[in-house]
């Protein structure tokens, strides 16, 4: 493990674990409005470690809760485009013939699409604000990549003799597909995976910031960079909090993708 | 060449035929539609503005009615913008769209490809360490994040450009957008640039240059730049897709009045036209640009043959 990986690890479980023990740690609710102080900067004497918002809300306890709300977002989203992705790559790959032309030529006409449009349609398939469907939708769009890897392993999966031998002492297709292709790919998949984590957070912050993800009075790093965004010019803090909470993240979580994947790759050679 | 285009523009079709159904029968489930209210409209207007707008049709009939418009250019009118068409408000904002995407993207390439260039050429120095950890940065950071950050320090701590209040012409609101906008792109072009270059230098080809006393830099400019653009050029299809709809948040971020806020307004209005307009319109840019890639790819790798 490089010290690269190793850096990314700790930030995100100190990350994880300040996210978690938040409540604990300040006296503050994320939606408690304290009228004696608002809009004031960061102060580390003052009980607003990070400042408070235009209606008092502090702000160490939103962007904490909108932490929680991202990484929550990004491992389910993640966990339900390897479902998908794995699926439907590793039946692609080892039923091939006309099943695996036809599905491969659907994930190229989903992949030529703006990701962006299709994750916004889906979600005004959803009442507004459901956290739940918020992460269906994303993930709905986030296995193709996926569904490409694992379909490449499993053509070089399928010719090896252990498959042969479990077709010739009668295991059905989907056994063999659960019980010898799925843990043959789990290596990339893991990888690729915490690759994904980072690109369904950003999604989730994406369309918050545009006004379509979590909805008041749940706060989502992009919102909170919305609402930053507004009011910078009096109060850059509002901005520079959720900001840095989000690039902590997401380089956290490239950092540690591309690290696994260097990793197996070393491997495999 | 020109056949293999064809084709090709003739493999769009099916594409953009189901990228129109799908946004048409999809937006279509979601729930509440572009005439909900806070009160509840009286029953016969309803009807009225459902019949108006042939929403009272069956859905298949709804389907065939707006395909045929489709082929003949008419995206139908705009539910909340009344007695417009949906094709006059994407166009109105289109051109300001295309200008800060293709100037980026431009952007992206005129200063990702001499950098990438140049952190292989000085490989594993510190010039290569400091620019592609800066990379990685530009590459995951999004431009809802640094959009707002360069406004803040360049539109206000240090007033260089101008960030508010948008007045058509003036080149000076665009740059921060366009420089957000290329941040991703030209990061990722530099990555690129930089690995392919390191493999292309380790080639057979590239030894035998060197060994017939051709200079180290005559070598890496006349030899190795070349080949090493194959991938750049393959990643500009999907680069200038993503700085198209990338350009949505940038403007919103600068409040811009491009094309973007019509997607982001329609899906929050239910404004079924309007939506399919954007994603139908949208979906078209991507495609030729991928296309216009493709072809690209021919003219610099000459081991590519059309079939």
């Amino acid at each position: 493990m490089t010290g690269r990986t190793r850096a990314a690890l700790i930030v995100l479980g100190l990350l994880a674990a300040l996210a978690l023990l938040a409540p604990w740690i300040t006296p503050y609710s994320p939606d408690f409005l304290d009228w004696q102080h608002l809009a004031v900067s960061p102060r580390f004497d003052s009980s607003h470690w990070l400042g408070t918002d235009r209606l008092g809300r502090d702000l160490f306890a939103r962007g904490m809760q909108a932490t929680r709300v991202s990484l929550l977002i990004g491992v389910l989203a993640a966990l339900v485009s390897v479902c998908i992705g794995v699926a439907w790559g590793a039946t692609a790959g080892y039923v091939g013939g006309r099943v695996d032309a036809a599905m491969m030529r659907f994930v190229d006409i989903v992949y030529a699409l703006p990701y962006v449009f299709i994750v916004i349609i889906l979600s005004t398939l959803f009442a507004r604000g459901s956290i739940a469907a918020l992460f269906i939708a994303i993930g709905a769009v986030g296995w193709l990549t996926m569904a490409r890897i694992v379909r490449g392993q499993t053509l070089s999966l399928r010719r090896r003799e252990f498959i042969d031998a479990a077709i010739a002492s009668g295991v059905t297709t989907p056994a063999i597909l659960w019980r010898h292709i799925v843990p043959n790919v789990a290596g990339p998949v893991i990888a690729y995976a915490t690759l994904t984590i980072p690109q369904m957070i950003l999604f989730e912050s994406f369309l918050s910031f545009l006004g379509l993800g979590v909805q008041e009075p749940f706060a989502s790093l992009g919102s909170l960079i919305n609402e930053g965004a507004q009011e910078m010019e009096s109060s850059a803090w509002m901005l520079l909090v959720p900001a840095t909470l989000l690039t902590l993240l997401l380089v956290a979580f490239n950092l540690l993708g591309d690290g696994l994947r260097a990793t197996l790759e070393s491997r495999d050679e | 060449m020109f056949l293999y285009a064809l084709r090709r523009i003739a493999g769009l079709i099916p594409t953009l035929f189901v990228l129109v159904s799908l946004s048409f029968f999809v937006i279509r489930l979601a729930p509440g539609g572009p005439f909900d209210q806070e009160q509840t409209l009286p029953a016969q207007i309803r009807a009225n503005l459902d019949a108006a707008y042939g929403f009272d049709r069956p859905l298949i009939v709804q389907y065939g009615s707006y395909l045929a418009g489709v082929v003949r250019g008419d995206l139908g009118p705009s539910l909340r913008f009344k007695d417009f068409r949906v094709t006059e408000l994407i166009g109105s904002g289109l051109p300001l769209s295309l200008t800060i995407g293709l100037a980026a993207a431009l952007l992206a390439f005129l200063v990702g490809v001499p950098l990438g260039a140049l952190a292989a050429w000085r490989a594993n120095s510190f010039t290569d360490h400091a620019l592609m950890g800066l990379s990685m940065v530009g590459v995951v950071l999004p431009g809802f994040v640094v959009g707002p950050l360069l406004a803040l320090v360049f539109g206000i701590y240090w007033p260089i450009f101008r960030v508010a209040g948008y007045e058509p012409g003036q080149a000076s609101f665009l740059v921060l957008p366009v420089i957000t906008l290329a941040l991703p792109v030209g990061a990722y072009i530099a990555r690129l640039m930089r690995n392919s270059l390191q493999e292309i230098l380790r080639a057979n080809f590239i030894r035998t240059a060197r060994a017939k006393g051709v200079s180290a830099r005559h070598v890496f400019l006349r030899h190795a730049l070349r080949p090493a653009l194959i991938p750049v050029v393959s990643y500009l299809g999907p680069a200038v897709a993503f700085v198209i709809t990338g350009s949505l948040v940038v403007e919103s971020v600068f409040g811009l009045p491009g094309s973007g806020r019509f997607l982001i307004q329609g899906a929050i209005d239910r404004d079924y036209p309007m939506v399919m307009g954007m994603v139908l319109i949208y979906g078209v840019l991507t495609l030729l640009c991928n296309l216009i890639a493709d072809l690209l790819y021919g003219w610099l790798d000459p081991r590519v043959r059309f079939e």
